[in-house]
C-alpha cells in the first residue's frame, strides 16, 4: 500500500479543461489512477476525456464519490479552488500550481488546519504510488517501480533523478511525493516521516531538501528521536547565490540557520546517509538500508 | 568567489519564486499614503531635477541618501572615476550643501558590503528632512516560511544591520507570530511596544505605526516590511526613519501599482530578458554555464560542477519546456555573460529527452558556440536523444550522469581552479 494514496483514492480534478488539466488527466488515468470527475465552473454537465464535469467540487463529491482532489488551476484562482476543496469534503487536496501568493497560501494553510484537511502542495509533481498504480500529479511513470522506499522531496526533476536511481538500483519505491517547492507548503517533510514510519509497506526512506527554512532540520530531529527505519538524504544549494536574500529578518527566526551545511550537519547528526552529489542518492539508499 | 558564509535562510527567495525590489523613497510614498510619519523628501533622478529644489529646502538639516536596491549604504562609499565622492548617506547642515552633495552622488558608484567591489550606480537620490533621534528601534513584518504566518519582529537595536544583532544579540530580537486570517491586532503591536521599552507617550503612535504597516504588508503582498530605524523623536513622535519593502512576485498580478516601480537599471539585463522569457535565470562569479530543467536539479547541477573544481556562472532552470528557442535564448544569454564553456543537464520526465535533442540541436543552427558543450540527458527516451545528438555531427561532449558531465565541462574549461 501507500501512505496517502490508497485503493478507495477517487479523484476529481480542479481545471480539468485548462492546457495542465488536459495533458495530465489522460497521464493520470492510463497510469490506472480512478479519476472520476472534473470541475470547471460553467461546463458542469458537459464529459471531457470521458469524465464527467460538474459545476462545484461537492457536487462531485455528492454525485461521483470523489474524495481526493487535484488542482491545475491558474495561480491567480488557486487559493480559492484550494479552500473549496476542504470546504466539500475531500480527505486530501494535491495542488500543482505554481505561482500562488505566499500570503493567500498563509491563510490557506491557517485554515485547512482548521479543517483537518491534508495537503500536498503547491507547487509539487504530486503523489506516485507504483504498488497499485495510482498517480496523483504530473510525475512520469516511466522511471517508477514497486517496493519498499518512500520518497519525499522539495524539488521536481531532482526526485526523478533520485526515483530513477532506485529503480536501476532495484529499489523500488512504496509512495513517492513532493512537498512543494513553495515557502509555505502543506505536509512537512516531518508529517510525512512519521506517516512512513507508521507505513508497514515502507523499509527505508529517501528525503531530498533545499537550502532555505527550517523543515530538514526539524526533520533531523525527528529521524533521531522516532525514527528506526534507514533514512537517506540529498540537500541541493550548496552553491545557491549568497547576494540574492531579501529577507534579513527571515533569519532571525532561526537564528540565521538554514544552509545547506548546516541541514547537512544536522542530518548527519540524527544518523542520517547523506548523499554528496545528486548522482550518489540512490548509493546512499543502499547503504543506509545496509546492503 | 562565493561566500557561503554569508547564506542565510532567506537565501534562496529567487529560487522560490523572488521578490521584487523598490526604492526607499518609494517605500515611504506608499507609506505615508497609508498614514505612517516619515520625514519630509524629495527624490530627484536628474540635475535638472535638483536644480528644481534650490529654493525649496527649507534651512536646517537635511539628509542626503543614495537610492539603490542594497543595504549597508550609510557605511558604504560612493565613487565616480575611481575617486571618493562621499558616503552614502551623508548628513548636511544646510539645504545648499545638501544639494551639492546629492549632485556629486548622482551618477557615482556606491559600493556596501551588500554590492560587492563592482558596487552600483546611483541614479536616484533621496533629499529628506533631519530629525531630532531620541531612540531607534526595528520593526518588520515578514512571512514566517516555518510557521506558515505572518512574524512581527522588533529590536530596541535599531538602525544596525540586523544579522549582526541576531548573530551578537539573538535575545534583542522579539518575535510575536499573527495568525494570517485574522490579522495584526493593537495588543500584538502592545505587547511589542512593551518588550522594546517604548514610552507610555509614545505607545499610541507606535501601534498606530505597526497597524499601517501591517496594512500595507498584507494588502500589497509583501514578503518584507521593515523599518529601520524606527525613531522615536525628542518630542516623542513615532516615524520611519528608512523603510525597505519588497514584494511577493507571485502577487505581482494584482498590484499594477507597485509593478510600475519597477526600475530595471538595478537589475542585471540579463535576467531581466531571461525572466521575459520565463527563464529563471541568476548570474553569478563563475564561468561555466549550467542549462538545467527544474529548480532543484539546476541547484543540485550547480553544486556538481562545484564538487569538481569548477564555478558556475549561472542558476539557469528554463522550466518544463526546454524548446529550441528558449535553449537558444539560454545560449545567447550565457555567451553574453562570457562563460567558458555550458553544461546542459535535463532529466526527461513528460518532457520526452528526443525533443530536448531536437530542441538543441535546432537551437545550434541559430548560435554559434566555441566553446566546449556538455550535454546529460536522462530519463524518457535517453537513447533516441543521444543518437540525435551523435547524428547531428556538431561537438557535443556527452555525459552519463550529473557527475560524468560535471567533471567532463570541468575538464573541457581548463580543470580546476
Amino acid at each position: 500500500m501507500s501512505i496517502l494514496l490508497d485503493k478507495e483514492t477517487r479523484v476529481v480534478v480542479q481545471g480539468i479543461t485548462g492546457g495542465a488539466g488536459q495533458f495530465h488527466t489522460p497521464l493520470m488515468l492510463k497510469y490506472g489512477t480512478a479519476v472520476v470527475a472534473g470541475v470547471t465552473p460553467g461546463k458542469g454537465g458537459q464529459t471531457s476525456l470521458g469524465v464527467p464535469i460538474f459545476e462545484t467540487v461537492r457536487d462531485s463529491c455528492v454525485k461521483a464519490g470523489a474524495n481526493t482532489s487535484i488542482i491545475f488551476v491558474p495561480p491567480r484562482f488557486a487559493a480559492d479552488s484550494i479552500l473549496e476543496a476542504a470546504d466539500a469534503g475531500v480527505r486530501l487536496v494535491v495542488c500543482i500550481t505554481e505561482g500562488i501568493p505566499v500570503l493567500d497560501m498563509a491563510r490557506v494553510k491557517t485554515y485547512l488546519a482548521r479543517k483537518g484537511t491534508a495537503l500536498v502542495g503547491p507547487n509539487t509533481p504530486g503523489i506516485m504510488a507504483p504498488g497499485f498504480k495510482c498517480k496523483v500529479g504530473i510525475m512520469p511513470d516511466m522511471i517508477f517501480s514497486p517496493g519498499r522506499i518512500g520518497v519525499i522531496s522539495r524539488s521536481g526533476t531532482l526526485t526523478y533523478e533520485a526515483v530513477d536511481q532506485l529503480t536501476r538500483l532495484g529499489l523500488g519505491q512504496s509512495t513517492c511525493l513532493g512537498i512543494g517547492g513553495d515557502p509555505v507548503v502543506g505536509f512537512t517533510f516531518v508529517e510525512l516521516l512519521e506517516r512512513f514510519q507508521a507505513d508497514p509497506d515502507t523499509d527505508g526512506v529517501v528525503m531530498i531538501g533545499e537550502i532555505g527554512g527550517q523543515a530538514e532540520e526539524a526533520a533531523a530531529r525527528f529521524v533521531k528521536e522516532h525514527m528506526t527505519k534507514p533514512v537517506a538524504a540529498f540537500i541541493a544549494g550548496k552553491t545557491a547565490p549568497p547576494g540574492r536574500r531579501m529577507g534579513h529578518a527571515g533569519a532571525i527566526i532561526s537564528g540565521g540557520k538554514g544552509t545547506a551545511a548546516d541541514k547537512i550537519a544536522a542530518l548527519e547528526a540524527a544518523g542520517i546517509k547523506v548523499a554528496k552529489t545528486p548522482a550518489d542518492i540512490g548509493q546512499a539508499m543502499l547503504e543506509a538500508l545496509g546492503r | 568567489m562565493l561566500d557561503f558564509a554569508a547564506m542565510t535562510l532567506y537565501v534562496s527567495p529567487v529560487l522560490l519564486g523572488g521578490v521584487m525590489k523598490i526604492h526607499e523613497y518609494q517605500a515611504k510614498a506608499l507609506l505615508r499614503e497609508a498614514g505612517v510619519s516619515c520625514p519630509e523628501g524629495h527624490a530627484a533622478t536628474s540635475l535638472a531635477g535638483m536644480e528644481a529644489l534650490d529654493g525649496k529646502l527649507a534651512d536646517g538639516v537635511w539628509v542626503v541618501k543614495a537610492q539603490v536596491h542594497a543595504g549597508g549604504r550609510g557605511k558604504g562609499i560612493a565613487y565616480r572615476d575611481g575617486t571618493e565622492v562621499g558616503r552614502g548617506v551623508q548628513v548636511k547642515r544646510s539645504p545648499g550643501e545638501a544639494l551639492a552633495a546629492a549632485k556629486s552622488l548622482l551618477g557615482a558608484t556606491l559600493v556596501t558590503v551588500q554590492t560587492g567591489k563592482k558596487g552600483k550606480r546611483i541614479g536616484r537620490v533621496l533629499i529628506e528632512r533631519g530629525v531630532e533621534i531620541a531612540t531607534e528601534l526595528y520593526l518588520a513584518f515578514i512571512v514566517d516560511r516555518d510557521n506558515s504566518r505572518v512574524a512581527l519582529i522588533g529590536s530596541s537595536e535599531g538602525g544596525t544591520e540586523i544579522e549582526e544583532v541576531a548573530r551578537k544579540s539573538p535575545e534583542k530580537i522579539h518575535t510575536v507570530g499573527i495568525d494570517p486570517l485574522v490579522g495584526l491586532k493593537e495588543y500584538h503591536a502592545r505587547d511589542m511596544a512593551i518588550r522594546l521599552g517604548i514610552p507610555v507617550g509614545s505607545l499610541p503612535g507606535f501601534v498606530s505605526l505597526a497597524t499601517k504597516l501591517y496594512g500595507v504588508f498584507a494588502s500589497k503582498d509583501c514578503s518584507l516590511a521593515e523599518v529601520n530605524p524606527l525613531v522615536i523623536t525628542k518630542s516623542g513622535a513615532v516615524i520611519a526613519l528608512d523603510a525597505k519593502l519588497g514584494f511577493d512576485d507571485n502577487g505581482l498580478f494584482r498590484h499594477p501599482e507597485v509593478v510600475a516601480l519597477r526600475d530595471l537599471d538595478e537589475e542585471e539585463p540579463s535576467e531581466v530578458e531571461a525572466a521575459d522569457a520565463k527563464l529563471n535565470y541568476i548570474k553569478l562569479d563563475g564561468d561555466i554555464g549550467c542549462l538545467v530543467n527544474g529548480a532543484g536539479l539546476a541547484m543540485a547541477t550547480m553544486d556538481a560542477v562545484k564538487e569538481c573544481g569548477g564555478e558556475p556562472a549561472n542558476f539557469l532552470d528554463v522550466g518544463g519546456t526546454a524548446t529550441a528557442d528558449n535553449v537558444a535564448l539560454s545560449f545567447r544569454i550565457m555567451l553574453r555573460d562570457k562563460v567558458k564553456g555550458i553544461f546542459v543537464n535535463v532529466f526527461g520526465g513528460i518532457v520526452r529527452c528526443d525533443v530536448v535533442a531536437q530542441g538543441l540541436v535546432e537551437a545550434l543552427s541559430k548560435v554559434k558556440l566555441d566553446i566546449p558543450l556538455v550535454v546529460r540527458l536522462a530519463g524518457n527516451r535517453k537513447d533516441e536523444a543521444v543518437a540525435i545528438l551523435a547524428g547531428s555531427g556538431l561537438p557535443i561532449i556527452t555525459a552519463d550522469d550529473m557527475k560524468d558531465g560535471a567533471e567532463k565541462i570541468v575538464r573541457a574549461c581548463g580543470g580546476t581552479r
